[in-house]
């Protein structure tokens, strides 16, 4: 029988719509690669018999010759969206056993356009880490090695399991979501392709909240092509969340193939960092050469507060995080730690149900927010976010997009940096000033280390202007030829 | 700047999350990292910098002042850890 789970998602939904296989046939071949690759630990809740059913059902549709964009492709679904009546809990404790009764808007969309649900997938606890080391359920396992090496190294995160079934062919692709790079950092460690759309594109209705002005959700596939597939159809216009902008979703499958022809591509100067590998430099060097190749103009832009990205991400981020995850409480949801009065009970589930970063942040979040601080850091820190957009937007009038290493490293080794939290923030310094500015940026894989492991390229396009991330992204590709996959050890 | 004990343990408790005193040490250590490393910001010009509060310029939507959902009392309390008689039931609020 032939391999499915291999197939690009483009590529599986042409076989449905043909006939040349069942949903029930691919849907159960993922379930049983999922049931064989445990070691990776991508997934935290295997819903088998729910996504089965719902091949049947697009089954049923597909041989009446109906049936949505996504009917009958098995996808993964990032543990942070809500999803009726399956165990949802951001990987983390003060969850418990919490299973919504309700949908998150992103993922009603695919069920409605008929995609099938393969099961849950691990990531940080609520997407707090670069590295999914800091789940509840333990590490996701890259399925990368260094050439020549077992060491597990980390699949990047928060988005690790959503990268890592990705790359492991254990769904066609993956929902995400992305607050400081999230999405695209887990893509390049993965040799997967992942975009964070504008913010407000997708709806953050029933997304567990980790920093609201910050949060976006996307997809994390084996394609271009594929990435713009699922966004098309995780995009909408949601009542339910007042920043989901009222706009149309465009065509962007149709521009992976247009080129770049004519385009201006910025470089700034700010993101050749010190202490960058010559590898990572090389690399970059090689995406200008194939876009200047294929007609694209190169224009030197200056982001001059790149460098302040970061340590104003370490502020605005908790702050909004300490606000947002005020509310597991353990009284109404989630898991309560009893204590002998309620302020005892309060402090007791939330210092047993937090993982040890989450607490960090919180109360990184709460002092900056504090009395006699807040204009010191939030407000500094709001101040320079405008001075990041500004940057942009000046940029912007020379270039129609922005090129970037999306990681200044490969996929590193557990633990490597997980004892330094600012060391394992830098990991961000090139996808977070997107997050910052609101604007959308794709991660491409481009090449591979010396070490044997893949590296992605990044592309930041306008507000609301995907269509250049995905020309761009189409085009680097084309002209990369990755075709590499991990060797399979598990 | 950089955060004493009194100041982890304040934090702490406005956070409301139990710290043992041991671990109110090590915080003191990995806050004061992180803070010292945040105060690069200094250096940035921000004298007339309006602070950003919408990423994207867009005025809030309204809607009609209408009640759209309710009547989900089995659904509301279904993950609470403990209920009865369809009341949330908590540790004593007044003394």
């Amino acid at each position: 029988m032939t391999e499915l789970t291999k197939l690009t998602l483009a590529a599986a939904l042409d076989g449905l719509k043909a006939k040349e296989f069942s949903s029930r046939e691919i849907t159960q071949q993922f379930v049983d690669a999922i049931e064989g690759a445990r070691k990776l630990n991508a997934y935290v809740v295997e819903t088998p018999e729910k996504a089965l059913a719902m091949a049947d059902a697009s089954d049923v549709r597909l041989a009446k010759g109906e049936g949505g964009k996504l009917e009958g492709a098995p996808l993964g679904i990032k543990d942070l969206y809500c999803t009726k009546g399956v165990r949802t809990t951001a990987c983390s404790n003060i969850l418990g056993e919490f299973t919504p009764t309700y949908e998150s808007t992103v993922t009603q969309n695919l069920w409605d356009e008929g995609a099938v649900m393969l099961g849950k997938l691990n990531m940080d606890e609520f997407a707090m880490g670069s590295s999914n080391e800091t789940s509840r359920f333990g590490n996701v396992i890259n399925p990368w090695r260094r050439k020549g090496d077992n060491q597990g190294l980390t699949p990047g995160g928060s988005s690790g399991g959503s990268a890592a079934s990705v790359a492991a062919d254990l769904c066609l692709a993956a929902t995400a979501s992305d607050t400081g790079g999230s999405i695209r950092q887990p893509a390049a460690f993965t040799g997967t392709v992942g975009i964070k759309p504008t913010y407000g594109r997708a709806s953050r209705y029933g997304m567990v909240a980790f920093a609201s002005s910050l949060d976006q959700a996307g997809p994390i596939s084996k394609t271009v092509e594929d990435s713009a597939i699922l966004l098309e159809a995780m995009c909408s216009h949601d009542p339910k969340d007042s920043t989901s902008l009222s706009v149309e979703t465009p065509d962007w499958r149709s521009d992976v193939s247009k080129g770049v022809k004519g385009m201006r591509i910025g470089i700034p100067k700010e993101y050749r960092m010190e202490g960058m590998s010559d590898e990572i430099d090389k690399l970059w060097g090689q995406g200008i050469a194939w876009l200047k190749a294929a007609g694209a103009e190169i224009v030197d832009i200056s982001l001059p507060h790149t460098k302040y990205a970061l340590p104003a991400y370490y502020i605005v981020a908790p702050a909004e995080a300490s606000s947002n995850l005020a509310r597991y409480d353990g009284m109404r949801y989630g898991a309560r730690v009893a204590g002998e009065n309620l302020t005892a009970t309060y402090e007791d589930t939330r210092a047993g149900g937090f993982g040890a970063e989450v607490q960090r942040r919180l109360m990184i979040g709460t002092y900056v927010l504090s009395s006699g601080y807040y204009d010191a850091y939030y407000l500094r820190a709001q101040k320079v976010r405008t001075n990041i957009l500004n940057d942009f937007v000046e940029a912007f009038e020379s270039c129609d997009a922005v090129l970037t290493p999306t990681c200044p490293s490969p996929a590193f080794a557990f633990g490597e940096k997980s004892g330094d939290p600012v060391e394992m923030y830098l990991n961000d310094v090139f996808t977070v000033t997107a997050n910052l500015a609101g604007l959308p940026g794709i991660s491409v894989p481009a090449g591979l280390s010396s070490s044997g492991l893949p590296l992605g390229l990044q592309v930041i396009g306008k507000a609301l202007d995907e269509t250049a991330c995905f020309r761009v992204g189409g085009e680097l590709e084309r002209a990369a030829g990755f075709v590499a996959k991990a060797e399979k050890w598990w | 700047m950089s955060v004493t004990k009194d100041d982890v343990r304040k934090v702490a408790r406005l956070s409301r999350i139990a710290v043992s005193e041991q671990h109110v040490e090590e915080l003191v250590g990995e806050l004061n990292g992180i803070l010292s490393w945040i105060d690069q910001l200094n250096e940035v010009d921000i004298d007339g910098v309006e602070p950003m509060t919408s990423v994207v310029e867009t005025t809030l939507p309204m809607r009609e002042d209408i009640v759209t959902d309710g009547d989900i009392q089995d659904q509301v309390l279904a993950n609470a850890p403990r209920t009865e008689d369809g009341f949330f039931v908590v540790p004593k609020a007044v003394e």
